[in-house]
């Protein structure tokens, strides 16, 4: 059985991610770390992505790019940022630099005895900024306009 | 409007708008896109404001109609077949199954088939679609971690055989 993993939106602007491995930091670090071993988890089989690129200088300072591409895609999607804090084994901060709203993503590995559980805070610049990242995922959510409309759903079935 | 380098968001959207009038809601590519931009929504936002105008717009189109409005109330009380549906408001199957389709294209009212019946619900609102979305990352981040444990064994079973040699 996996270790469970935990996603909770913690405030208006946070989200926390949160899971166990059974071995110790300085592993599970090394896996986040290197390009050749990050880019074998980072996109799941299941999702149908493939990595073009993997740079990662996982130092305080340095910078990654990962560029993916997918069937239905037409053009590749690159995601990268800047690692703000790498301290080796127990915390990696970087930004993630493709939008003006990105996150800035702080990962911490805590040591319990030999295991390591993983947190995954991201802090995004504004409520709006969270907002509007779950509206977009969503099937029908939209921020301001679709209030109203609930409004009026709520007269309607209101009985 | 996406700014250059994201004009891949902008071709997948359409695409997937395509698709989805095409043969009904098929957004798995999209959400993946959504899901991996978690950490950073500006982009695919610009490209989702317009998206979510002509949504808005199907709505109030929708709601426009006495008969889905009535179709709506009843759905407030209760869940209800297409069936049961088209018994209460007087109507043929067919004339029912265009009443919930645009409904439905609008997130306003979900379809669920079980056998032969269909079962149709209010469609989500939204503290229910951030719990929806929180766990469809859940998802992403539960896929990633499994794939991550298979190179954690794998590095310590490296380690094994060959102890640690000095490390930074």
């Amino acid at each position: 059985m996996p270790n469970p993993t935990t996603v909770e939106r913690k405030s208006e602007r946070e989200l926390v991610i949160t899971r166990s491995f059974n071995a110790p930091p300085h592993i599970v670090f090394e896996a986040w770390t290197r390009p050749e071993l990050l880019k074998r988890w980072w996109t799941p089989p299941s999702f149908g992505i493939t990595f073009i690129a993997c740079e990662v200088d996982a130092r305080t300072g340095g910078t990654y790019r990962f560029v993916f591409s997918h069937p239905a895609f037409e053009q590749p999607m690159a995601f990268f940022g800047r690692y703000v804090e790498v301290t080796p084994c127990s915390r990696i901060v970087w930004t993630n630099e493709e939008s003006a709203d990105g996150a800035l993503s702080t990962l911490t590995f805590e040591e319990t005895g030999g295991r390591t559980l993983l947190v995954l805070h991201e802090l995004y610049p504004s409520k709006r900024a969270l907002d509007d990242a779950i509206a977009s995922g969503s099937s029908s959510a939209a921020p301001e306009q679709f209030e109203l409309l609930d409004e009026i759903l709520a007269t309607l079935v209101s009985f | 409007m996406c700014r250059g380098g994201t004009s891949g968001v902008r071709q997948t959207q359409q695409e997937w708008q395509s698709k989805n009038s095409a043969d009904g809601p098929k957004q798995d590519s999209f959400h993946l896109l959504t899901l991996l931009r978690a950490a950073s929504p500006g982009d695919i936002l610009n490209c989702m404001v317009q998206y979510q105008r002509s949504r808005l717009d199907a709505a109030f189109a929708a709601l426009s109609d006495a008969t889905r409005r009535g179709i709506l109330e009843r759905l407030g009380r209760a869940d209800a077949s297409i069936t049961e549906l088209a018994g209460k408001f007087h109507m043929t199957l067919t004339g029912m199954k265009k009443h919930i389709g645009v409904l439905e294209q609008t997130g306003l009212v979900t379809t669920e088939k079980a056998g032969r019946v269909r079962t149709c619900k209010l469609g989500p609102r939204q503290l229910e679609q951030e719990a929806a979305w929180i766990e469809s990352y859940r998802q992403l981040w539960h896929a990633r971690f499994d794939a991550l444990d298979k190179i954690v064994e794998e590095l310590q079973r490296t380690e094994r055989v060959h102890p640690r040699q000095e490390r930074k």
